[in-house]
C-alpha cells in the first residue's frame, strides 16, 4: 500500500466519521462542528489529487465562510439539544435497503468514470489554477454568469424579505 | 546512525525548523507583550512595568510564571468538549500560519544541506493562509458558545459576524496584489516586485497598491481582534469578552493566538506591499549592506550607556552586557561580508514585521473602539466596494499594458 492510498483512506475515514457524527450528535453546534470536519477532510482529499486552489476555496468558502454563517445562527437562535422523537417508521423500513441502492449506484457511475476522473486530476496536476480558470471563465462561462446571477437573486430576494419584516 | 540521518535529512531538518520557529514565535510573542505595555504606557504617560528586572524586561517571564502556577477552574454547565477545544483550536491554527511564511530569500547551506529560511513553501502560499484565518474565527466563536456564560456569547456572536464580514475585503484587497505578480506563491510575489532592483523602494506594490493595502491592513486588523476592532473582547461592555470564563494556561493560548496572528498579519503587509525581504534602496547602494550592523552598533551602544546609569545594580550589570552582545554582533557582521550577505533579506523583512507590530500597538494607543453598526457599516458600505474597485482598476490597467 502506497503513501498517497494510506492518506485518502485516513481522509475518508475522517470524512465519513464527521458524517456519521453530524447525524447522531443531540446539539446543532457539534452537528456543525463535525460537517466542518467533513469539509476540512474533503478538502484534504482534493489536496491528495492535485488541486490545491479547490482544496484552499474549499476550506475558506465552506469550512470558513459559509460554516461560521451556520454557528453564528445557532448561537444567535441559542438552539438547545434537539428533542428525539418516535422515529418515522417507513424511513426505519426503507431507509437501509434505499441508502445501500444509493451507494450502489454512485459506486457504479463512480467505477464506470475512473478514465475520466484520472484524466482531470492529471490535468488539473499542472497548473491547477489556470486550468479551473480556463474552465470557469472560457469553457463554462455562461453557466458561470448564470449561476452568480442566481445568486444575485437570492441575496435580492433575501434583502426584500428582511426588509418586509421590519414594516 | 548516520545512515539514518542521511535518509530522514529532510523530515529531520523540518523537524529542527519547526521546534526552531516555535521557540522563536513563542519568545517573540511574550517580548511582544512588554513592548506593548511600554509602548501604550509611555503614549499615556505613564511607565508601564518596570518592576520585574531592568525596565521590567523580565516581568513576560514573571507572566507566564504566573500563567503556569495558576488554579484553572471550569465553570459549571460549560460544554466540556467545545469548552477545551477552542483555546487549542485558536493556538493550532495561528501557529500553522506562521510556517507557510518565507523569511529569507536565499538558502543556509549546513552540513550539506540547502536549507531554506521557512518551513514549507507552498504554491497556493496566501491561499492556504487565507484558509487558516477562515477557520480561526471557530477559537473564539466556540469559546464564546461553550462558556455558557452571556458575556462570552455576545463576544462569540460579535466576533463571527465581524470575521465573515470582514474577510470579504481582506481577500478583495490582495487580488491586485495577485494580479500583479501572476502567483498565490509569497516567493513570488515579494520576486516580482523586485523585478526592477535599480528602482529599489519604487518597484513596492504599496504604490500601485495603496488602495489595496489601507483595505488590507485595516481587514487584517479587524479579522485579527485588535483594537479599534476588538469588540468580541470589548471590556468596558463585555467584561473581557469571549475569554470571560477562561483562567490560567488556556487564556494564555487565547493570548499567545492573538499574538501570533498580529505577527502574520505584520508579516503578510511587508510580504505582499512592503517587497518582503528586499531593501529599500535600489540594489547599486552597496554601502547600504552595512545598515544592520550601524544600527546593531548604535542600539547596543546606546543600551550601554543606558544600562550604567541605572537605578538597580542588577541593572548596571545586565544591560550593558546585553549592549555589549548587541554591538559585538554588530561588529562580527562587518568583519564576516559572506554572513552580512546572508542576513540582508531577514533584517528587512524583521525590520518591516516590527514596523508593522508598533503600527498595531500604536492603534491601540490612540483610537477608540468602534461602534457595533460603525464596524458593520464600515466594512460593507467602505472597504468592500473600494476593494472591488480596486481590482477591477488593477485589472484594467493590466489589460492595457498588455502584461
Amino acid at each position: 500500500m502506497n503513501a498517497p492510498l494510506l492518506v485518502f483512506f485516513f481522509l475518508a475515514a475522517i470524512a465519513i466519521l464527521g458524517a456519521i457524527s453530524l447525524i447522531l450528535q443531540r446539539h446543532p453546534i457539534h452537528s456543525a462542528l463535525s460537517l466542518i470536519v467533513v469539509m476540512v477532510a474533503l478538502a484534504g482529499l482534493y489536496l491528495l489529487m492535485g488541486a490545491e486552489f479547490v482544496a484552499a476555496v474549499q476550506i475558506i468558502v465552506y469550512g470558513g465562510a459559509i460554516m461560521v454563517l451556520f454557528i453564528f445562527v445557532i448561537m444567535l437562535l441559542n438552539a438547545g439539544v434537539e428533542e428525539r422523537t418516535n422515529m418515522s417508521k417507513m424511513a426505519g423500513w426503507a431507509g437501509l435497503p434505499l441508502a445501500i441502492a444509493l451507494m450502489g449506484f454512485l459506486a457504479a457511475a463512480v467505477a464506470r468514470s475512473t478514465d475520466r476522473v484520472q484524466a482531470v486530476a492529471q490535468s488539473g496536476a499542472t497548473a491547477p489554477t489556470k486550468v479551473v480558470a480556463g474552465l470557469l471563465f472560457q469553457e463554462f462561462v455562461y453557466p458561470f454568469e448564470l449561476t452568480s446571477f442566481l445568486i444575485l437573486v437570492a441575496i435580492i430576494g433575501a434583502i426584500v424579505l428582511a426588509q418586509r419584516e421590519k414594516q | 546512525m548516520s545512515d539514518f540521518l542521511a535518509q530522514h535529512a529532510e523530515i529531520i531538518i523540518t523537524l529542527i525548523k519547526v521546534l526552531l520557529l516555535l521557540f522563536i514565535v513563542l519568545t517573540v510573542n511574550a517580548y511582544l507583550t512588554w513592548f506593548e505595555r511600554k509602548v501604550v504606557a509611555h503614549m499615556q504617560s505613564r511607565w508601564g512595568p518596570h518592576r520585574v528586572g531592568p525596565h521590567g524586561l523580565l516581568q513576560p517571564l514573571a507572566d507566564g510564571a504566573k500563567f503556569l502556577l495558576k488554579e484553572d477552574p471550569t465553570p459549571s454547565g460549560v460544554d466540556k468538549f467545545t469548552y477545551f477545544l477552542a483555546p487549542l483550536m485558536a493556538l493550532a491554527l495561528a501557529l500553522t500560519s506562521i510556517a507557510i511564511l518565507p523569511f529569507g530569500p536565499d538558502p543556509i547551506r549546513i552540513f550539506g544541506h540547502d536549507i531554506f529560511l521557512g518551513i514549507v513553501d507552498l504554491n497556493i502560499g496566501i491561499l492556504a493562509l487565507f484558509a487558516i484565518t477562515a477557520l480561526s474565527v471557530y477559537g473564539v466563536a466556540l469559546a464564546g458558545w461553550s462558556s455558557n456564560s452571556k458575556y462570552p456569547l455576545l463576544g462569540g456572536l460579535r466576533s463571527s459576524a465581524q470575521m465573515v464580514s470582514y474577510e470579504l475585503s481582506l481577500t478583495m484587497s490582495v487580488v491586485g496584489v495577485l494580479l500583479m505578480a501572476g502567483s498565490f506563491s509569497l516567493r513570488d510575489i515579494i520576486n516580482a516586485q523586485a523585478a526592477h532592483p535599480e528602482r529599489g523602494i519604487l518597484g513596492w506594490n504599496v504604490f500601485p497598491q495603496i488602495l489595496g493595502f489601507l483595505c488590507f491592513f485595516t481587514s487584517a486588523v479587524a479579522e485579527t481582534d485588535r483594537a479599534p476592532f476588538d469588540l468580541p473582547e470589548a471590556e468596558s461592555e463585555l467584561v473581557a469578552g469571549f475569554h470571560t470564563e477562561y483562567a490560567s494556561f488556556k487564556f494564555a493560548m487565547f493570548f499567545i493566538a492573538e499574538y501570533t496572528s498580529m505577527i502574520t498579519v505584520s508579516a503578510l503587509c511587508s510580504i505582499l506591499f512592503f517587497g518582503g525581504w528586499l531593501s529599500p534602496f535600489p540594489a547599486a547602494w552597496t554601502f547600504a549592506h552595512y545598515l544592520p550592523s550601524a544600527i546593531l552598533i548604535a542600539s547596543g551602544l546606546w543600551v550601554m550607556w543606558d544600562g550604567i546609569r541605572y537605578e538597580t545594580i542588577f541593572g548596571r550589570i545586565l544591560l550593558p552586557g546585553v549592549g555589549a552582545v548587541i554591538t559585538v554582533i554588530g561588529v562580527v557582521l562587518i568583519l564576516l561580508p559572506s554572513v552580512n550577505e546572508f542576513i540582508q533579506g531577514p533584517f528587512w523583512l524583521l525590520g518591516k514585521i516590527s514596523f508593522f507590530l508598533f503600527v498595531y500597538v500604536w492603534a491601540r494607543g490612540t483610537l477608540p473602539r468602534f461602534r457595533y453598526d460603525q464596524l458593520m457599516s464600515f466594512g460593507w458600505k467602505l472597504l468592500l466596494p473600494v476593494s472591488l474597485a480596486n481590482v477591477v482598476i488593477t485589472a484594467f490597467v493590466i489589460l492595457l499594458r498588455g502584461h
